[in-house]
């Protein structure tokens, strides 16, 4: 069993009713359609998926970057996506993890982390130096602070996009393919720390998180993660739990379980 | 079809299914013309609605990135516009000195040659063209690769408006830039082309040189020089900002995405040129 199954549901987090996805480089083809989904506040999810199947541009659609094309979804109890200044607040409440991070090339890792500080708080710069002084030690990038994106590995540069979503403390976090491309000893950490997310990690000011990770092999998640959902063929299918994952007869579901 | 293929055909063509060939070539031209326009056109609207609404925003961090671009546009220039002024002036004088001194004006029109080439026509135009190819180009291959690399969906995951963020800077930067450099480009052209005038021995003093230049200026040359640099500097900024951000590009895009860049801000600065010239006429 999983650590979290437990946790009570309380609040809605994210709720999509009807809703299509389309693909980012090509608008006119949809990745998934008719996705009914409730993610209630402090769940763990991890939505798998094959690869090329689509999960960044539903991540992308859930966390409000692109338009869905078609249907409806509601943030928080608000419908998302939001573009505009005045609901900017509620929509920092989000927060995203791009696989590999996606930093700004032209700042260091430091800056980067301090970019959404600098923007959208009104914190000193000595203020928001010991903010991401803290981050970069609970996400152990101390040494690369000053480095640019392009001098560090992969796997820091994605450990650097988690603190950079983790700087203004989000309630709800989206995590497009965090284990992709990294070794045992950096996979064990982000589960870890993840779990610790889950149940409130006092650099999130010891709030229970609300995570949404995607993934193209469901093992590692399985004593992490406490729902499951699976995306293939353009159908969403949110599972739930992990007893309904084991009775699934779906093909897409035994292959994301295969050895 | 291959390019001989067509040649072929258009040679077995009769003549008016050849006007055909050339009158849709020429309609699919103009069609794309029309639609470069109104994708830069709807950019720059994008861009100053930005602009005034976000004018107090983010100070802390837009601030230095419109310092970045004015130093980059502007300060990391001027060795090589002072290079610009020195051979500008010598071309200028150097070509008509000994043309003046055929009917005895040495005395009376070099001052207002330099006023008339410098600081009306060429100053402002060759400015802009040498800020584009050292900036502007630069400017599309960053962005491009910003854009493949997804900097732009990061920037809008953390609730920040990447036209605020990579545009506005870019804008006010070469703005100020394109003009602080005119202004040093025109000084440094009419003090060199003096130099070269004394070297070639023109009998012209200083004071009367000065008095000339002076005298071809009035308050709407300073007036117009302004506006024209600063509409060249947002010109290049946008058309560049638009080529490698406004749509999703591959890395191997960016170059096509750079050359067309190029050619459109040099027609879009020619184009507002001849404009002021308009302008400059009726009033």
């Amino acid at each position: 069993m999983n650590d979290f199954a437990t946790i009570p549901p309380q609040t809605l987090a994210l709720e999509m009713r009807g809703l299509a996805v389309a693909s980012m480089k090509n608008p006119n083809v949809t990745v998934a359609a008719d996705v009914n989904w409730t993610v209630h506040a402090g769940e763990f999810w991890v939505v798998g998926a094959p690869q090329h199947s689509g999960k960044s541009d539903f991540l992308m659609t859930a966390g409000g970057i692109m338009s869905p094309a078609a249907g409806e979804f509601t943030f928080l109890g608000e419908a998302m996506p939001i573009f505009e200044e005045s609901r900017m607040a509620h929509r920092l409440k989000l927060g995203f993890v791009f696989d590999g991070g996606q930093l700004l090339g032209s700042l260091t890792i430091a800056e980067n982390i301090a970019l959404p500080l600098r923007y959208h708080s009104k914190l000193t710069e000595t203020e928001i130096e010991s903010r991401v002084t803290e981050l970069l030690t609970v996400t152990g990038l101390t040494p690369f602070a000053d480095n640019t994106p392009v001098n560090v590995a992969r796997s820091w540069q994605q450990r650097a996009g988690l603190a950079r979503a983790l700087a203004l403390s989000p309630e709800v976090l989206l995590l497009d393919s965090p284990l992709t491309g990294l070794d045992v000893r950096h996979t064990v950490w982000w589960l870890a720390f993840l779990g610790e997310l889950v149940k409130g990690h006092r650099i999130a000011g010891a709030k229970p998180m609300t995570l949404v990770a995607t993934a193209d092999d469901l093992r590692p998640w399985r004593r992490r993660a406490n729902r499951v959902a699976c995306l293939s063929g353009g159908k969403f299918l949110p599972l739930g739990e992990w007893s309904a994952v084991d009775a699934s007869r779906e093909a897409v579901v035994q292959e994301l379980l295969q050895d | 079809m291959q390019e001989s293929d067509t040649t072929l055909l258009m040679a077995q063509q009769p003549r008016s299914g050849l006007s055909r060939f050339y009158t849709d070539l020429l309609g699919r031209r103009v069609f794309k013309f029309l639609l470069a326009l109104h994708g830069v056109g709807a950019f720059a609207l994008i861009t100053f609605g930005v602009l005034l609404r976000k004018f107090s925003v983010a100070r802390g961090v837009i601030r230095p990135l419109i310092a970045r671009e004015i130093s980059r546009a502007g300060v990391k220039l001027l060795p090589m516009f002072l290079f610009a002024s020195l051979a500008m002036g010598f071309l200028i004088i150097g070509q008509a000195a000994p043309w003046v001194s055929k009917v005895g004006g040495e005395n009376t029109f070099l001052g207002d040659i330099m006023a008339i080439v410098v600081v009306r026509e060429l100053g402002p135009l060759l400015t802009a063209f040498l800020v584009l190819a050292r900036v502007g180009t630069a400017s599309v291959v960053e962005l491009g690769t910003a854009r493949a690399m997804g900097e732009v969906e990061s920037l809008e995951a953390l609730g920040i408006d990447p036209v605020h963020y990579f545009v506005v800077p870019r804008v006010i930067g070469m703005a100020v830039g394109i003009f602080s450099l005119t202004v040093y480009l025109i000084l440094g052209t009419v003090g060199s082309g003096y130099l070269w005038a004394f070297v070639q021995d023109v009998p012209l003093q200083p004071g009367d040189y000065f008095n000339q230049l002076a005298g071809a200026l009035s308050y709407l040359d300073f007036i117009l020089l302004a506006l024209k640099t600063c509409a060249f500097g947002c010109i290049i900024a946008i058309v560049t900002c638009y080529h490698g951000l406004a749509q999703p590009l591959q890395l191997d895009q960016i170059s096509n995405a750079t050359v067309r860049a190029v050619g459109q801000s040099l027609i879009a600065c020619v184009l507002l040129d001849a404009l002021f010239i308009i302008a400059y006429l009726a009033l």
